[in-house]
């Protein structure tokens, strides 16, 4: 392993956050990996939580069903395969949308003049609608369901990458070394996949790691409002969705439903810690100029 | 300082017609059967012959040209005519006017706390850097930005109205409710707060800001641990600066440093980001509204959505554009006239 690798590992491990963050990761990567074991699957499609019972009222945590139940279906068995659910959604919108971002944001900023005038135009006009809102709109459209919240997370997810990547080729196109590559007739292509990129990748990297987080709170909001998963699926904001029902309804009865609440919104809370604490760490140990 | 706005403002209407194309290509897609509804209440589309079905496929032109369509349709938005709501069983433009005072409202509130506590926390934590208020300070940023909106408000939900009873759900009680809408109750302002205070009706405040504090605990949450990292980190960056290690050479007391010279200055990305934010709240609204069962803008747009009602959902969209445009150019210009650096550059 090389000296300049370890030592950044070294300094990773002395921050406890990053540390609290990575272990956080490995335990949910672990949860995700084994949800077969803790939680076998009842029916062909592993990920629609069983039915426990045809009563839809809110049931309390139980040795047989340890998170309680909520409209007649299983917390516990949602939570733990809610995580594969979460990754899911995080991993394949964030590398989707940072390859498209990667993808705009380069041609833009290395090839400049009008190309770039409207790439970043259509750029302005993509951010100029509210995520959330976006998000909302297109999945209605698109006509509901965890697949249809990912695309339209993906087509309003690659501005600011591109932004970014754009920046930083700005500022590299000009260095000697990238002039050099061009004056020996490199083609385009070659010097921004070996030159360009490799010099301004590691933002991208860490700023993709920071938003993993906030695209799973999306996701989980829109199957809050009923627009994302399908009923049943298991999902932490379609669990959650269940229990505002019963909440709304419930005044003066103290506590009846934390558990409906208190156990994916946990899951929730410590998988967006998880990615948040990672983006952090990697930001301070390797571009120690943003640190904040 | 003026090319620069001038340049902003004559981008303004190249965003808004590609906001425009972005709304009206997924209005086509879906085919003019279907968007019928968003033009004849769907209670008589039944009733009608498939002749009169045809004459208003007509009159609306879903058989022109696309670019005819196009024109048409940025003529009637125009003028306001937004087509028919299902959700509000009333034309778009009367849903959008009805609901929209109760989202300004908790929008506007929201931003007071969300400003002075997040500002306050950032400059205590980036003047006691290192100590244990900054690392509580930090922790709450980093804690409080992993929340969900969602499950935080679920929280509060559960706390403040299931167990204490303190602050219920909705936009008022059923009786101030009837109050709000008898005739001796004028309307100046359509903000219930304002009104109630402005009609003398005490207690109607009372109860509108009791219904307003919950949500707007959970929009300030977020934004808090946003607020205060941007805070910390730009006043890190100005007590380095020459101008601070002077004034405190010439023998400045600590608290006028930091009042007077550094605070000042840390402010310049914050407004940038600040005013960012007052928008980014009125889409945070969306959620919040749904979490306490109010009606506005935002669970008006939600509920479009899960029902399907393309008009309302497409009206929506054009308006938060509209803020979020807005917002940003207003946002720019303040922020060239705050910075020198940038608009000569």
């Amino acid at each position: 392993m090389r000296t300049e690798t370890k030592r950044m590992i070294k300094r990773l491990m002395r921050n406890p956050s990053a540390v609290l963050g990575f272990s956080l990761l490995i335990f949910f990567t672990i949860i995700a990996i084994i949800a077969p074991i803790i939680c076998p699957p009842q029916s062909y499609d592993p990920y629609m939580i069983p039915i426990a019972t045809w009563d839809k009222t809110p049931q309390p945590p139980t040795a047989e069903h340890p998170f309680g139940v909520i409209d007649g279906r299983d917390i516990f068995y949602g939570v733990i395969w809610g995580t594969r659910t979460a990754f899911k959604v995080g991993l394949i919108v964030t590398l989707t949308s940072t390859v498209i971002g990667l993808l705009i944001g380069s041609v833009a900023g290395y090839f400049g003049g009008w190309l770039d005038e409207i790439l970043m135009r259509i750029t302005d006009i993509f951010l100029s609608i509210p995520y959330i809102l976006a998000a909302i709109v297109v999945t209605a459209f698109l006509g509901m369901g965890l697949n249809k919240v990912m695309i339209s997370l993906i087509t309003f997810g690659w501005m600011a990458t591109a932004r970014l990547i754009r920046g930083n080729i700005l500022q590299v196109r000009e260095e000697q070394y990238v002039l050099a590559a061009r004056a020996l007739g490199v083609s385009d292509y070659l010097v921004i996949l070996k030159h360009v990129l490799p010099n301004t990748i590691f933002p991208v990297i860490i700023q993709a790691t920071m938003r993993i987080g906030s695209l799973v709170i999306t996701a989980a909001a829109l199957s809050f409002l009923g627009l994302g998963a399908p009923v049943g699926y298991a999902d932490w904001g379609s669990l959650l969705n269940f229990a505002r029902n019963w909440l709304l309804g419930a005044s003066g009865e103290a506590f009846k439903y934390w558990y409906a609440i208190v156990y994916p919104g946990t899951a929730m809370v410590l998988f967006v810690l998880a990615w948040n604490l990672v983006g952090d760490a990697l930001r301070d140990v390797f571009d120690p100029r943003l640190r904040g | 300082m003026v090319a620069y706005v001038i340049r902003r403002f004559l981008l303004l209407p190249l965003i808004l017609f590609g906001i425009s194309l972005i709304v009206f290509g997924m209005i086509q897609s879906l085919g003019s059967d279907r968007l019928l509804a968003a033009y004849v209440n769907p209670g008589l589309l039944d009733k009608l012959t498939p002749n009169q079905l045809e004459k208003i496929k007509e009159k609306y032109g879903l058989k022109d040209p696309m670019v005819v369509r196009y024109v048409k349709w940025l003529k009637n938005t125009l003028s306001g005519d937004l087509g028919w709501s299902v959700v509000g069983k009333e034309p778009v433009k009367d849903a959008i006017l009805n609901r929209l005072p109760w989202t300004v409202e908790l929008a506007l509130y929201s931003i007071i706390p969300v400003v002075f506590v997040g500002v306050w926390l950032g400059i205590i934590a980036a003047v006691n850097r290192d100590k244990f208020v900054d690392h509580f300070v930090r922790i709450f940023a980093v804690v409080g930005w992993s929340f969900p909106d969602f499950v935080f408000g679920l929280l509060v939900l559960m706390i403040f109205y299931s167990v204490l009873g303190w602050f219920p759900p909705g936009n008022l009680s059923f009786w101030a409710d009837t109050v709000v809408k008898s005739p001796e109750f004028r309307r100046f302002t359509s903000l219930v707060t304002l009104d109630a205070l402005l009609n003398g009706r005490f207690d109607v405040f009372v109860d509108a800001l009791l219904h307003l504090i919950a949500p707007i605990l959970t929009l300030s949450w977020l934004w808090w641990a946003y607020l205060l990292r941007i805070t910390r980190s730009s006043m890190l960056e100005v007590l380095t600066k020459e101008y601070i290690r002077t004034a405190r050479a010439k023998g400045l007391a600590e608290n006028v440093v930091i009042n007077k010279h550094a605070r000042k200055n840390a402010m310049i990305p914050v407004i940038t980001v600040g005013g960012g934010m007052v928008i980014q709240l009125f889409a945070g609204t969306v959620i919040v509204e749904m979490v306490f069962n109010r009606t506005g803008m935002g669970s008006f747009t939600a509920t479009a959505a899960t029902q399907l009602d393309y008009a309302s959902i497409m009206a929506s969209t054009l308006f938060y554009s509209l803020i979020l445009v807005i917002g940003n150019l207003v946002i720019d210009i303040l922020y060239a006239a705050v910075d020198p650096r940038i608009r000569f550059s």
